[in-house]
């Protein structure tokens, strides 16, 4: 189950989860994604301070974005996991592929 | 110590299986780090035979066993009566290829080598048995 809220900061999106994504909710979270683009946000921040978890399901989503980001030039920067969501992108060495901040401060300045 | 959870195909589903595998782990004392990432693991073959072979029928049920002996790697088994999709003839894509190719899939056969030790595939009884045995370290 998960909870999706999104507000607009100094021209950013930011995309807040607050609970689990796996494969029955990992939909919302591309439909959260697809809109923020459809709304011709070109800056995207993640707020995964209240993520408690996120399958495979739920990783592939930011994949399956990078390519069209970079062709776009759209920035998006994740923010503010848990140790354990941490790791679970880790596992798959995705550290390297998605852009990930500390926190809100820190994943400003990356897209800024 | 033997644990049985019996679940629907209904991905609406896996939050329990995760549940019920933390809930089996931490009674044993495994560290939260691999009680996570074996959630994960498990996370992944469920959805898999949920959606694969059972097309999420809520009515086709499966098994999910854990076998916990301290000391021992722990054994999980997830038991049904779909088609067998072994992971271990798959090869996972390279996750070059998943971000070119745009997939959202792929991620979850990697996952699930890189964290469990073994995946055999067994047939007991005209059942099919999954075992993933995982090796962790007990507090």
């Amino acid at each position: 189950m998960i909870h999706i809220r999104r507000i607009q900061e100094d021209g950013a999106d930011v995309i807040a989860l607050i609970g689990e994504i796996d494969a029955s909710s990992s939909i919302e979270l591309d439909l959260a994604i697809a809109k923020s683009v459809g709304e011709g946000f070109e800056k995207i921040l993640v707020d995964c301070g209240a993520l408690e978890y996120i399958s495979s399901a739920g990783l592939g989503v930011f994949m399956s974005y990078i390519e069209e980001f970079k062709d776009r030039g759209i920035r998006m920067v994740l923010f503010g996991m848990s140790d354990k969501v941490w790791h679970t992108f880790s596992i798959l060495g995705l550290g390297e592929l998605l852009q990930i901040g500390k926190d809100k401060v820190e994943a400003k300045q990356m897209i800024a | 110590m033997k644990y049985v959870h019996k679940v629907g195909c209904s991905i609406e589903n896996l939050k329990g299986v995760r549940d019920f595998i933390r809930v089996s782990l931490k009674n044993h004392g495994v560290a939260d780090l691999e009680i996570s990432e074996i959630v994960l693991a498990l996370d992944e073959m469920c959805s898999n035979l949920m959606i694969h072979a059972h097309h999420c029928n809520p009515e086709d049920l499966f098994e999910l066993h854990i076998d916990i002996d301290k000391n021992d790697p722990v054994v999980f088994e997830i038991v049904d009566d779909g088609t067998v999709f072994d992971i271990n003839q798959f090869h996972a894509p390279a996750l070059d290829n998943i971000v070119q190719e745009k997939r959202k899939g792929g991620l979850g056969i990697r996952l699930v080598k890189s964290i469990m030790d073994k995946i055999e595939y067994q047939n007991r009884s005209g059942r099919n048995v999954c075992r993933l045995i995982k090796s962790v370290h007990f507090q």
